[in-house]
């Protein structure tokens, strides 16, 4: 950031230390014995920072993120304004023909995953019928992200993402074209395509990594008795969104018509559709910041079973026997001075028929009822200044009314057969409940306008309630990743 | 063994925790209404958000700005201001003279069209007003000068016809068309020869995009432009050539050159005879691209 400042060498002291603190935290555990395990975790969030806006409009990440990828109310601004600044310099006619919008983002790193209680064979012949604690530590790297994003004329902009996993296989993430102030106004503004939802924490923006803080367990929280579906509202959708602001952003709302299928194109599932509506208010409190209310809910459909079957499995786009869920929530986002809190209290539900993936057309089993749950989640960040953020989250989920009857003493879900996926028990009334502790600091070395790097180290561990395999006991994991995160 | 490496992550820690904060040379303070901003909250602003154009020391020279005749072509094509030198555009206080600390909180607010500042409205006045008193810091003109006092804004005389066309003859009798071309454009004669006080090459603006000036969108906005100048650049202060009834008139005819924005002197210019040919002939030289007309 302050290159060729007379504060360099105090600058590379810092950059030095920070490595330092980087090395111990890789020896401590590193020199550890620990069983090796073939299938853990990586941190598989697709997040998003994008340095060629930076590089566009020459401003530094900070100007738009408080810690990249966060944004800042202004860089919520500048997004919410269809990539533009508003100063009649947004369209392509006035970049250089050299300018191309293209960013990349990935994480070289070193991580170490443990859970204590993993399906393991006995070791006396017999498979899958032990426990066991399973740790692995190594050199990784995150999957990457590719982000192109821009404007195509004035008021029309496009963000698209295609991004890999570790492995190297690709998909979308985001492909979207956005008409912004139509009829003159921020109130209205049109998206369509895929994208993610209006949350203001938005996950693809959180400045977690690891494989068990990465993600918000409240975003993408099913009841472990369902299989029939799949839905996160961290998930990108695909859909049209109308989305309106006031001039400084301090008002927001929007709504949104998606197709029920959790974000995955070719209309695998049904003909539904979903919803999703967010509203927020921003105020100024005296010397502390702008502080932030709102509420969000996502009312959605999905199909318990196909309307026509070809050699015994669906056709896409057929599925039938719609059961509703819902997801809400509201958030506060509160800052003082540069400590910033978010707190979000969630609450979902589920059909019956989908908490016990029963098709429409048979009889609920006994018992059966809507699956509820309620979840929490507290994130501070402290923002010591641009260059080095300390971060904190702490996530609850508590399941209020479990899909299916209690069997106490059963250990899992108890389903109506061996091969059906009817389930019609649990173990208990906090079977699943999940508490997840994360925290960790962001350090940037340099801030420029052309490219993000930050060294990230970050711990989180994970308990979930009466989900070993075999015992039917808590589940804790945890995390551990030191790494170098970057965009270009 | 394990307490000992412990120990020392957490001293590193510590220790890029207790990173010495930047200090300024000079404390100012800024006052707007009830605000009163502090130069050290409004340091933390500029290092975040200001520093990539404006310098790490406020002159302008920030990692986006290359001086004409570099080895490398700047990212932006007009050079961010220099705070060092105090001098600043959009006043509401006579040519020369420092300007209100709520004319530079209006600047941060409003941002400047067609150039590469934008609009920082989602900070809160108190941030704005910090960043102001901080901007002070880098000139000691501001501990040795006072601002000016505000210049006198008549009330806007009653739009007329005759206004617009005595307006249309003053643009000729004071030779605007020489910068800003006969339609307003910024292509006069002389536009391609300007520079600034930086001795950078300058654009005259051109009238027929946007619906908002450089120093804000109203008739008052605009009064004052050319009444106070714009400091640091070839476009001088009339405050000493016309009245004050001149200029409202001028006011009302350089409106009407604004074809992107549907004002009442443009509708009324366009009810006459000889304003709709006037309208009707710059459209046809125009290019629209979505992006106002092509320059």
């Amino acid at each position: 950031m302050f290159e060729g400042s007379p504060r360099l060498g105090r600058k590379k002291l810092t950059f030095l230390i920070s490595g330092f603190s980087f090395v111990l935290l890789f020896l401590s555990v590193f020199l550890n014995d620990s069983p090796p395990a073939s299938a853990l975790p990586l941190p598989t969030v697709h997040v998003r920072a994008i340095p060629a806006f930076a590089r566009k409009y020459g401003m530094p990440c900070s100007s738009c993120h408080e810690a990249w990828p966060k944004l800042s109310p202004f860089g919520q601004n500048f997004k919410d304004n269809g990539y533009q600044m508003g100063n009649d310099r947004d369209a392509p006619i006035f970049q250089s023909p050299a300018y191309w919008p293209i960013a990349i983002r990935t994480t070289p790193m070193w991580h170490r995953e443990s859970s204590n209680r993993v399906l393991v064979d006995d070791g006396l012949g017999g498979q899958n019928n032990a426990e066991g604690k399973v740790t692995a530590h190594g050199f990784d790297y995150s999957g990457l992200d590719i982000l192109t994003a821009g404007t195509l004329a004035k008021n029309i902009s496009f963000l698209f993402v295609p991004s890999a996993d570790e492995a190297g296989a690709f998909h979308i993430e985001s492909a979207n074209l956005r008409f912004s102030n139509l009829l003159n106004s921020s109130w209205l503004n049109i998206k369509v395509g895929k994208f993610e939802l209006d949350l203001l924490h938005s996950e693809k923006r959180g400045l977690t990594l690891s494989g068990q803080g990465g993600g918000y367990q409240n975003y993408h929280f099913q009841p472990l008795t369902e299989s029939s579906y799949v839905f996160g509202i961290g998930d990108n959708q695909v859909g049209l969104e109308w989305m309106g602001h006031s001039k400084n952003d301090r008002t927001r709302v929007s709504a949104a018509l998606l197709s029920s299928n959790d974000g995955t194109p070719g209309l695998p599932t049904s003909r539904g559709y979903d919803g999703y509506f967010s509203a927020s208010h921003a105020f100024e409190a005296k010397g502390l910041g702008v502080q932030r209310v709102g509420g969000f809910a996502y009312v959605g459909q999905a199909p318990t079973y196909f309307q026509f079957t070809s050699g015994g499995a669906g056709i896409a786009g057929t599925g039938v026997g719609n059961k509703t869920f819902y997801r809400a929530g509201l958030i506060g986002m509160w800052y003082v001075k540069k400590l910033d809190v978010t707190t979000i209290y969630f609450h979902g539900s589920d059909s019956a028929f989908l908490a016990t993936n029963t098709p429409a057309n048979q009889t609920l089993p006994i018992g059966a009822q809507a699956a509820t749950w309620n979840g929490g989640l507290f994130e501070t960040h402290y923002n010591w200044n641009p260059q080095l953020v300390l971060i904190n989250r702490y996530e609850l989920v508590r399941m209020s009314r479990q899909g299916a009857p209690i069997i106490p003493g059963s250990v899992g879900v108890t389903t109506a057969a061996p091969d059906s996926p009817i389930v019609i028990g649990v173990p208990s009334s906090n079977f699943g409940n999940i508490d997840v502790l994360t925290f960790g600091y962001r350090y940037y070395p340099f801030i420029s306008s052309r490219a993000g790097f930050a060294f990230h180290n970050e711990y989180s561990i994970l308990r979930q309630r009466g989900v070993s395999p075999v015992n039917g006991l808590d589940v804790t994991s945890s995390s551990l990743l030191a790494g170098f995160d970057f965009a270009f | 063994m394990r307490t000992t490496k412990l120990a020392k992550l957490c001293f590193s820690i510590a220790a890029v925790l207790t990173i010495p904060e930047m200090s300024s040379a000079q404390q100012m303070e800024s006052h707007i209404g009830k605000l009163n901003g502090h130069s050290d909250a409004g340091k933390q602003l500029f290092y975040r958000y200001c520093w990539g154009c404006h310098g790490f020391r406020g002159d302008g020279m920030g990692e986006n700005w290359l001086p004409t005749g570099s080895f490398m072509e700047p990212y932006l094509n007009i050079q961010p201001r220099n705070f060092t030198a105090a001098t600043f555009k959009c006043r509401s206080t006579p040519t020369g003279t420092l300007p209100t600390d709520e004319d530079l909180y209006n600047a941060i607010k409003r941002g400047f069209v067609l150039s590469n500042m934008p609009s920082w409205i989602t900070l809160t006045a108190q941030n704005r007003a910090d960043l102001i008193a901080f901007i002070k810091t880098f000139s000691a003109r501001w501990k040795n000068e006072k601002s000016g006092d505000p210049i006198n804004i008549p009330p806007e005389p009653k739009l007329t016809v005759e206004s617009i066309k005595h307006g249309q003859e003053l643009f000729q009798k004071l030779e605007c068309w020489k910068c800003h071309g006969q339609e307003g454009r910024g292509d006069g004669p002389s536009a391609s020869t300007l520079t600034d006080s930086n001795d950078q090459p300058i654009r005259p603006y051109n009238f027929s995009v946007g619906s908002r000036f450089k120093c804000g969108a109203t008739n008052q906005d605009l009064y004052k432009i050319f009444m106070t100048g714009l400091d640091g650049t070839p476009m001088p202060s009339f405050a000493d050539v016309i009245k004050p009834d001149d200029a409202w008139d001028l006011v009302h005819f350089l409106r009407t050159l604004q074809d992107a924005y549907k004002s009442p002197e443009l509708a009324l210019w366009e009810s006459t005879k000889e304003g709709a040919q006037q309208v009707a002939a710059r459209k046809v030289s125009g290019t629209p691209t979505g992006s106002g007309f092509k320059q």
